[in-house]
């Protein structure tokens, strides 16, 4: 006859340690009497019953320990005073150990700000959710292609035959020139539809928007308000719009801020406005297939933008004629035009949402890189420590002080390195924020970063102390003390893994950096086609500079400081439109592809040095060049021409937009568009109408500054109320790279600072060892080893880590970075040296790293080494 | 002397520890109760009212012998302190003087 088992299983886990014997004697006392008496199954029932009569906190509750208490602010007082002598005493890896943290956070709180910009583009937008943009996929070839311009006739058949808009307005973005009195300022803006202003809920701070019947109004962004009127009223004062129209400053409002899609936007004018002074909006007006304008909407609530582009999709193809590149309208939500912008064959394909991913990660990962340091490098140093533990422990240490003591030392620690990190934050923000083109601040006043912040410290702090914390304070004293506890010769092995994950990292962000770099590089030296030295752009902004072609060239090379000048349409740098109205002998029927198309005067060749590769250059002495055209090599291979033969480029009959011309010349490929892909067939043609861009290639022989003023000179008598804008195609055309380029940087910047905290820690744990080793080497030494046996003896640890991580990291990089480059239609290969290089690179960089330490150690003096004990 | 902080179980209690002394332990005394009252007392109350008495000093106690039928566990032995001694001699004399002051048909009615 046994008690219940169950009830006193509970018991002995609910009572108090110092009541359990005699309340659980009781209970089988009891129950052996009740037995008796009563008989067994009524007695387990009592039992049963009686057992709940202890659940009363005057059993539960434990007793105060039997040591004294002290109060607690003396211990963490001395815990402090501990840690504080420690962190001193080892003024080095204190250092190695906080300065290495701190460069993490501060390197992950980088790339948070950077990721939270990123992500909060445009949400400040009161109508975030039911704003969108109109887009459409044409297919010119096989594929489709995204385009964000749209023909003016479909913003009035949406606003009036589809319900689900709340409103629609057409916009064009300009750079226009706005003149008061004899000031004049270059700004870009748009020419909006009223309903634009309520689309984007614009702030006005003075005046207000204006309405569907005003033509000339504009408001201007508060910068520019400020610019061009200082502290003064600008309401109803007059300004001069690309020297055409005077418009009315009808309000102000504040400007859009830095991670807006319209942050360039710096003044809005009427719709009407541009459609009475541009030529080309004047002659859209009812053409569909010509698309130039954006188009925004604002959705009715409940809308859903899928099902409205499904609605819309056909818009074009139902109308009268569809043309042959089949449009289909779709609308692209706000929430995605920043993050998500890019397109494959009519799928949306991501975009910059890459780099938020590829950065979170790697901000993630070098601030794992700082904690396996700060780990590493406080159980190393914590494992010298168990001495006093032992002495703690003697005098009357509990474990659980013990426990504290190690926590609040590793917690502390990490607090030094997150004020620190704040530090070099707040220092390296304004660096940061011109590599990646932002403008980010700390955000002090965001609970949430706070919040991560010091939760991410506590977090480091508690696993970087557990090590010390829960194993270092189960030692027994007496096996500390006496010497007999030996650290098990598998208790590096987590510290090995660590070291060996932290160059896997950098191997990998190594390669990464050098593919980065090389892709811009390849790209870079790609012969562009045309001779960007001192050659410089003027956009024809204001109606003076037409119709003097030939007298503003004249007047030009008359300086001495020009040496050529022609007009296009267009920059050099950049590709407006092309077309699909283009027949040749031997196009396949039924197939529409599209071709490039450019605009010029006879001295374009000339200016921009173009490489005429067959036939000739257009010139004056034929006067049946008004009918020529030039191919450029993609043109010529898309239309199957030979070099030689009845098939050759030259002489060949082209017909366009209904008129006839003749091949007279083929051209090298000009990159016009990305330098990443493949260029486009394109043709040139003479037409000094369509014309807006004024090229200017300077005299080589007069300095740069000399040169502008005298073309400066000249063109103050054409146009005395334009600014003097002017661009270097050098510099247009390296703004081609910006984006490869800032990752390039970023990445290597990142790069660099996740082999310097490798390195750090790789330092402090070299130096750890070989102190720790410093008799063994004393001895070795008395024994006959040279120096550099034993460099050799604490390098070769390292470099066999090293050469696994390679092994782990190379494999990993390859993948990646062929996926990477897989974007790119023209890219550099990943060949065998950048791998080879990177991993001699890691190897060197460890050497010279563990060598400082190691080769310290080795020329020590044994009989110093072994003499103290 | 309060006597509000004797309570009647507790008073009770310490009256069996009184009468039980040198063997009084929360069995014997929750089943000398029982007998005597005739109700079902838990050792849990009775431990939990010991307990209660001892802080307020009514009685001490120590630990006595191991026996097998409690599995070999020793048992909490109690004894009235002589501040609870008083404390019962207050008790009864207060009620005495009530008892005393009852007139005697008053009684036979109860009956």
């Amino acid at each position: 006859m046994k008690p219940p088992r169950i009830p006193d299983k509970l018991l002995t886990w609910l009572i108090a340690p110092h009541l359990r014997e005699e309340v659980l004697g009781d209970r089988h006392e009891r129950f052996f009497r009740q037995a008796e008496r009563l008989g067994e199954t009524r007695a387990r029932r009592r039992y049963w019953r009686d057992a709940l009569a202890y659940v009363r906190p005057a059993f539960i509750n434990r007793k105060s320990s039997a040591y004294p208490q002290p109060t607690n602010t003396d211990m963490i007082r001395n815990y402090f005073k501990v840690a504080f002598r420690n962190l001193v005493k080892n003024r080095v890896y204190s250092f190695i150990n906080i300065f290495g943290l701190a460069s993490g956070m501060a390197v992950a709180m980088l790339i948070g700000l950077w990721v939270y910009d990123e992500l909060s583009y445009d949400k400040h937008n009161k109508n975030y959710d039911r704003i969108g943009m109109l887009w459409q996929f044409v297919s010119f070839g096989p594929e489709k292609s995204p385009y964000d311009v749209m023909p003016i006739p479909l913003a009035a058949e949406l606003r009036n035959k589809y319900p689900d808009f709340e409103s629609v307005s057409l916009s064009v973005f300009r750079k226009a020139i706005l003149t008061t009195g004899d000031q004049k300022f270059a700004k870009t803006g748009s020419y909006v539809e009223p309903d634009y202003t309520g689309i984007f809920s614009l702030n006005m701070l003075a005046g207000s928007r204006f309405g569907s019947d005003d033509v000339n109004a504009v408001l201007l962004a508060k910068s520019v308000s400020e610019a061009i009127f200082g502290s003064a009223d600008p309401i109803n004062k007059l300004v001069k719009v690309d020297n055409k129209q005077s418009a009315k400053v009808v309000g102000v409002y504040e400007d859009f801020p830095s991670n807006s899609a319209f942050k360039d936007v710096f003044f809005l004018a009427p719709w009407k406005l541009f459609a009475a002074i541009d030529d080309g909006a004047k002659r859209d007006q009812n053409e569909w297939d010509s698309n130039s304008y954006q188009v925004y909407v604002q959705l009715k609530p409940g809308a859903d933008f899928d099902a409205v582009s499904a609605k819309i999709k056909d818009i074009r193809m139902k109308r009268d004629n569809p043309p042959r590149y089949k449009p289909e309208f779709f609308l692209h939500p706000m929430s995605k035009w920043h993050l998500y912008r890019d397109f494959k064959n009519g799928v949306n394909t991501g975009g910059i949402i890459v780099f938020v991913w590829l950065f979170g990660a790697i901000g993630i990962i070098v601030l794992l890189l700082a904690c396996i340091n700060f780990m590493n490098l406080s159980t190393a140093r914590s494992e010298k420590r168990a001495k006093e533990v032992g002495i703690r422990k003697a005098i009357g240490s509990v474990r659980a002080q013990l426990i504290y003591q190690f926590f609040s030392e590793s917690l502390l620690m990490a607090l030094l390195a997150f004020a620190l990190a704040f530090v070099f934050v707040q220092l390296t923000l304004p660096f940061f924020n011109q590599v990646s083109e932002k403008k980010m601040t700390i955000l002090w006043s965001n609970p949430w970063f706070w919040l991560a912040g010091l939760g991410f410290s506590l977090f480091t702090g508690l696993i970087a102390g557990s090590y010390p914390a829960l194993y270092l304070s189960s030692f027994q004293p007496v096996k500390v003390l006496k010497g007999t506890l030996r650290a098990n010769r598998f208790a590096t092995i987590p510290r090995k893994v660590l070291v060996s994950f932290q160059f896997t990292v950098s191997v990998t962000l190594m390669i990464g950096t050098i593919i980065v770099f090389r892709q811009i590089e390849h790209a870079k030296n790609r012969s562009v086609g045309y001779n960007r030295n001192g050659l410089i752009e003027i956009s024809m902004n204001t109606p003076e500079l037409y119709g003097h072609y030939g007298t503003l060239r004249d007047d030009l090379r008359a300086t001495g400081a020009v040496d050529e000048m022609s007009e296009s349409s267009g920059s050099v740098t950049v590709q407006y439109g092309g077309t699909t109205d283009f027949t040749w002998k031997g196009k396949t029927p039924n197939t529409s592809p599209l071709i490039m198309s450019n605009f010029v005067t006879h001295d374009y060749g000339k200016t921009v040095g173009w490489q005429v590769k067959e036939g000739r250059d257009f010139s004056r002495e034929f006067s049946t060049d008004s009918s020529a055209i030039i191919l450029n090599e993609a043109a010529v291979k898309l239309m199957g021409f030979k070099n030689s033969g009845r098939r050759t480029a030259i002489g060949q009959p082209i017909r366009r937009n209904g008129r006839d011309y003749t091949v007279i010349g083929v051209i090298r490929d000009m990159i016009k568009e990305d330098p990443f892909k493949p260029v486009n067939p394109s043709f040139f043609a003479l037409d000094y109408r369509s014309v807006n861009v004024i090229n200017i290639k300077l005299a080589s022989q007069l300095p740069v500054n000399e040169a502008l003023a005298k073309v400066e000179q000249v063109f103050r008598t054409y146009s005395p109320a334009a600014p003097f804008d002017y661009k270097f195609v050098d510099e247009t055309y390296a703004e081609k790279f910006g984006t490869e380029e800032r990752i390039g940087k970023l990445a290597g910047v990142f790069a660099s600072l996740a082999v310097l905290i490798s390195c750090l820690g790789l330092f402090g744990l070299a130096s750890f060892m070989a102190e720790q080793r410093t008799k063994e080497i004393g001895i070795r030494k008395v024994l006959g080893a040279s120096v550099f046996t034993i460099w050799g003896l604490l390098s070769k640890e390292f470099v066999v880590l090293l050469v696994i991580a390679f092994c782990l990291g190379a494999p990993v990089a390859y993948y990646v970075l062929s996926d990477w480059l897989q974007n790119y239609e023209y890219r550099t290969e990943l060949s065998w040296w950048i791998f080879a290089a990177s991993g001699l690179g890691a190897l060197v960089i460890t050497l010279l790293t563990v060598s400082f330490q190691s080769i310290r150690v080795a020329l020590v003096n044994p009989v110093k080494s072994l003499r103290s004990e | 002397m309060r006597r509000s902080d004797l309570g009647e179980f507790e008073e009770v209690v310490l009256l069996t520890v009184a009468v039980m002394v040198p063997k009084a332990y929360s069995v014997i005394i929750a089943e000398e109760l029982e007998r005597e009252t005739g109700q079902p007392v838990s050792t849990g109350a009775v431990h939990a009212a010991l307990q209660r008495l001892e802080q307020k000093g009514y009685v001490t106690s120590v630990l006595g012998e191991a026996t097998a039928e409690r599995g070999g566990r020793r048992k909490r032995l109690f004894t009235v302190t002589a501040l609870g001694g008083r404390v019962l001699t207050d008790v009864r004399s207060v009620r005495n003087r009530l008892w005393e002051r009852i007139v005697p048909p008053t009684m036979l009615e109860w009956s």
